[in-house]
């Protein structure tokens, strides 16, 4: 693949660019990653957004909910291009996976991340009386 | 309880409308009514996508709306009816003639031609004269993005 795949980190509020902070933070660079916020936007001009960070360039979108102005505007942006797709439910352990992975065409990076964020999600503690 | 809600939003179903109101509200139904939505099958797939699968998601053009807008009012479940813009709820609540009693103004975002009214409105010349219009047929017209916001009257926002 010539060019490393862009993440765009679509969310709410300053959720994304927290996201590329602790990503800065933990893996020394952005990787890639652009944080994008949906403050102000109707759908049209979160689509703007999304077009300006993506610049043509192939792309996994990253959706903090799984709907949602977010994650329509990402799909709908995505509708029809092989080499742009949208995971939603964004977590730092999937960007972190996605920042070393972006030699990839763009579904099998959307779908490893989307693996590893799943695999993230955990119950965390022993059973009562597992330690007694 | 009948429809709890009308609603003009141009995020249309998103995290206001179903966690922010439709929690508190208990929403067991959503119209949203939309004549570009209500032709667009994928459109409403992504739609669907946000909604938790105890929510019922009707979509509806403004003349469907009006056609089943008395039995979505008599359903035992509550319900938001949602428009996209202003343009829209003022011809369904023309359309119902007085079965549209209040309208909350809920996120109408920047666009060229628009002046800030709230940090959530913007809203043309015409736009505020359309709200006007609406509550001078007897609604309830305001502004109030969440259920925990300030209700603002439409005088204060247009004024």
């Amino acid at each position: 693949m010539s060019e490393p795949l862009t993440g765009v980190i679509l969310a709410h509020a300053d959720v994304a660019q927290a996201f590329v902070s602790a990503v800065q933070v933990i893996a020394g660079d952005s990787h890639g990653l652009v944080a994008v916020s949906n403050d102000g936007c109707d759908r049209a001009a979160l689509t703007a957004r999304i077009n300006a960070a993506i610049a043509g360039r192939p792309a996994v979108v990253f959706t903090d909910m799984p709907g949602g102005s977010c994650a329509f505007s990402a799909a709908a942006f995505a509708r029809g291009k092989d080499d742009v797709r949208v995971v939603t439910g964004v977590n730092l352990a999937m960007l972190l996976d996605f920042a070393f992975h972006r030699d990839q065409p763009a579904a099998d990076a959307a779908a490893r991340a989307a693996e590893t964020g799943r695999g993230a999600v955990t119950v965390v503690g022993s059973p009562a009386g597992a330690r007694g | 309880m009948s429809v709890d809600l009308f609603r003009i939003d141009d995020r249309l179903i998103h995290g206001q409308v179903v966690v922010g109101w439709g929690q508190p509200l208990g929403v067991a139904f959503i119209v949203l009514v939309d004549d570009d939505v209500r032709a667009s099958e994928w459109e409403q797939e992504l739609y669907r996508m946000g909604v938790p699968p105890q929510v019922s998601v009707i979509f509806a053009s403004v003349d469907e709306a009006a056609a089943q807008l008395a039995a979505w009012q008599s359903d035992e479940r509550v319900g938001i009816v949602l428009t996209g813009d202003v343009d829209t709820m003022a011809r369904l609540a023309q359309t119902v003639n007085g079965a549209v009693r209040a309208v909350n103004v809920g996120g109408v975002h920047y666009r060229e031609g628009r002046k800030e009214r709230l940090r959530y409105v913007y809203l043309s010349d015409d736009e505020a004269g359309a709200l006007r219009g609406i509550a001078a047929g007897g609604v309830d017209v305001s502004a109030q993005d969440v259920p925990t916001g300030t209700r603002v009257p439409l005088d204060e926002f247009t004024a």
